[in-house]
């Protein structure tokens, strides 16, 4: 485990932000941190980056609990982002590396190595005020990675990024986690969460209320719904056979009956003798279950 | 290089880079160059060069009147006023002087008249009265046979020096006027100071808060290594800027006689003394000058200085850490904030009215005692006292509780701003501030 929340609170005054949390994220994942606005992550995640400690259980990094050494493994890289605008992008880029331990040498070996890669080596006397916003994200991006950390935090990075970097930057977050490095990766785009993340953890109100593998959550919220397409018309029994969800003349959504197999459809097809040119198992949509979820755990809280 | 200091160095690199602080910290001695440049140019500046007048003494009680740089005294005697005023409209002279008879002796005032069409310059009229009204007096002197030398034996001249009692000190009649100088321009500076960097600091934490760099840098620092580390290296540029001040304005000074050859010590007394007052002699004015210098040698400037820096320090640190404080507060909206910043503003102008108002009156009274011990006010009042040799133990007490509250303010300023910097969307007042200094980390 390069992660391990062991039944944390945090309150602040009368409100409870996180209550009773417990996860783990193993090493080498890609872990998304799911929830509501307002559920609890960024209390989280400010505890995890040591901006503020739990009012009681314990966080452990890479088996160590959380200590004054503990941010120069981690990048974080929050939603609410910001450089200081009048600082030189080289200098700024030092700066944040050596305050993440990195000594002077290190830093501009490091930052000679990203600008590189992102093909910006001429941005170094450039101020920040006088980059456009998704040239800042790019900046942003190899302060919080500079340093190498173990473990990186990004929270909703892909915000204000246009297709062309969003794939860069999505590219360099496998390359990362190729090379060992484990992600919690904070959203609420569902189909980013399904390309990229192995594992998740989705807090409401403060609560834990659902974590695990992708494939195996969606397998566990799987509703035995079949997609159906035929070259010619259906059987005009089938609903009656089966518990259809939805049908026009040539194609049809049907829900099994637990006891059944999706095989028993097929050769209920077969047998009828209908073409099918196309048969599906329908997965529930992570936008399906995070909602599912988050209404049966509470009521909504504001969008 | 540690955390801190890392922090501190951009907090003062940045700035000190800075056009705004370059201008600022050139330009001010610059003013103080022209500022003085025109002081003394002014006092050399002849109004209109030198007038050519023609003196008509009816009563001939004036002998010749030595010509100056301003005016050139011609004698009218023999011609009528109606003649001489032609010679003015035929610009052969400036002006004409008739000195009307002076009747009895008894007449404490006597008006002469001045025919032209130019006005003539206070300057050079005041020049004029205090020459006419000498050659009066010589000549009432000589009409009433009276004997000079017993007449000057009558002019004394009083002052009081003031004598400590108990100190070896020798105070001389210097030392207030010295002390208040001193104490006054000590009290400006640190009043100015905390003010100015003191709001620095505190733009600077709401910056950093509004444009979110601060998420950023709380994942490498602790919020308190960032916020004390804006405060020291703030208050290094405000250090740095005095002493630049102090530096620059010591060359300017001294560039000032080069520029101009110095003031003329007759021009100056004939513009800042139009009545003609009888003026110190030179000679007496240059013992005085040494008087002088022997008293300012005679301050304790070591102490002086010593005592400056810690005050500043202390001050400075109670106060912009508390503007620390209340910039971490603020949101995005400088305007709701003015309702925070005003309960600090308070205490700071409080001690420069007491300094002031109350300490040029008496330097040791015991609100001034009081004002110089309270750690709010003292960085302001007890600099300004320190010229006034208050008891050491005063000065003593007044240091060590100036830096036991720079620590406690610092701290408590720690407690809102680690709160206060990651709040957002949140209108904060005193009430809710104070809750945040009992969360825990």
């Amino acid at each position: 485990m390069i992660l391990s929340i062991q039944d944390v609170v945090k309150s602040y005054g009368n409100y409870q932000a996180v209550n009773h949390v417990s996860f783990d994220v193993p090493k080498g994942s890609v872990f998304g941190l799911l929830g509501p606005n307002g559920a609890g992550k960024t209390s989280l995640i400010r505890m995890i980056t040591t901006i503020t400690g739990p009012d009681s259980g314990a966080i452990y990094l890479d088996g160590e609990k959380l200590n004054e050494r503990s941010p120069e493994k981690i990048g974080y890289m929050p939603e609410e982002r910001g450089l200081y605008k009048k600082m030189k992008v080289g200098e700024h880029l030092m700066y944040l590396a050596q305050l993440k331990g990195l000594t002077r040498l290190q830093a501009q070996q490091a930052i000679k190595n990203w600008f590189e890669k992102f093909d910006i080596e001429d941005w170094y006397n450039k101020k920040v005020e006088d980059l456009s916003k998704g040239m800042q994200q790019k900046i942003q991006f190899i302060a919080t990675v500079i340093h190498k950390p173990r473990l990186l935090i990004l929270d909703e990075p892909f915000t204000g990024l246009d297709p062309i970097n969003t794939t860069l930057i999505k590219d360099e977050i496998r390359q990362l986690n190729e090379s060992g490095i484990s992600i919690i990766f904070s959203t609420h785009r569902m189909e980013q969460v399904e390309e990229m993340c192995d594992n998740i953890v989705l807090i409401n109100r403060g609560k834990n209320v659902l974590q695990g593998e992708v494939q195996s959550i969606k397998n566990q919220y799987k509703q035995n719904l079949f997609q159906v397409e035929t070259d010619g018309e259906m059987p005009a029994d089938i609903l009656t056979r089966f518990q259809t969800v939805d049908h026009s003349k040539r194609t049809a959504t049907i829900q099994l009956a637990s006891d059944s197999e999706s095989n028993d459809l097929l050769r209920y097809l077969l047998d009828h003798q209908v073409r099918v040119t196309r048969f599906e198992e329908i997965l529930p949509t992570f936008n399906e279950i995070f909602i599912r979820r988050v209404e049966e755990t509470g009521e909504k809280t504001e969008k | 290089m540690s955390k801190l200091g890392l922090i501190i160095r951009r907090e003062y690199l940045t700035r000190v880079t800075k056009k705004s602080f370059i201008i600022g910290t050139l330009l001010a001695p610059l003013g103080l160059l022209v500022y003085m440049l025109v002081i003394v140019g002014l006092t050399k500046y002849e109004s209109g060069g030198q007038l050519t007048v023609a003196l008509l003494d009816e009563a001939g009680m004036l002998k010749q009147i030595p010509d100056d740089k301003a005016v050139r005294y011609v004698s009218g005697t023999g011609k009528t006023l109606d003649q001489l005023k032609e010679e003015v409209k035929e610009k052969k002279i400036d002006g004409v002087l008739r000195i009307p008879p002076l009747g009895s002796f008894q007449k404490k005032e006597h008006t002469i008249f001045y025919y032209s069409d130019d006005r003539l310059a206070p300057e050079k009229s005041g020049a004029i009265e205090g020459k006419i009204a000498d050659k009066i007096r010589d000549f009432k002197i000589d009409s009433l046979r009276i004997d000079r030398k017993s007449l000057e034996t009558l002019d004394t001249e009083v002052s009081i020096d003031p004598e400590s009692i108990s100190g070896a000190e020798d105070d001389s009649k210097y030392t207030a006027g010295i002390g208040l100088a001193i104490g006054g321009i000590m009290a400006f500076i640190m009043f100015f100071m905390v003010m100015l960097y003191g709001q620095m600091v505190m733009k600077s934490v709401m910056e950093e808060k509004t444009n979110r760099i601060v998420e950023v840098m709380m994942s490498s620092v602790r919020p308190f290594d960032l916020m004390l580390g804006k405060i020291i290296g703030a208050g290094a540029v405000g250090l740095t800027q005095v002493l630049c001040w102090v530096v620059l304005s010591g060359a300017v000074t001294m560039l000032v006689p080069l520029f101009v050859g110095g003031p003329d010590p007759a021009a100056m007394q004939g513009a800042m003394n139009p009545g003609g007052m009888p003026m110190p002699d030179p000679d007496q004015m240059q013992g005085e000058g040494m008087r002088l210098m022997a008293e300012l040698a005679k301050q304790n400037w070591g102490m002086i200085a010593f005592s400056f820096i810690i005050f500043f320090l202390g001050g400075y640190f109670i106060y912009s850490s508390l503007f620390a404080a209340i910039g971490s507060a603020m949101g995005d909206d400088l305007g709701e904030g003015q309702s925070l910043v005003l309960p600090i503003m308070i205490p700071i102008i409080l001690a420069f009215y007491i300094t002031v108002f109350a300490g040029v009156r008496n330097p040791n009274s015991g609100l001034m005692v009081f004002a110089s011990m309270f750690p709010l006010f003292s960085p302001i009042v007890m600099p300004f006292r320190m010229a006034f040799n208050p008891p050491w133990w005063q000065v003593g007490l007044s240091l060590l509780l100036v830096v036991i509250s720079a620590f406690f303010f610092v701290w408590l300023a720690g407690r809102i701003y680690r709160v206060g910097i990651l709040l957002y969307g949140k209108k904060v007042n005193l009430k809710e501030i104070s809750k945040w200094l009992f969360y825990k980390g």
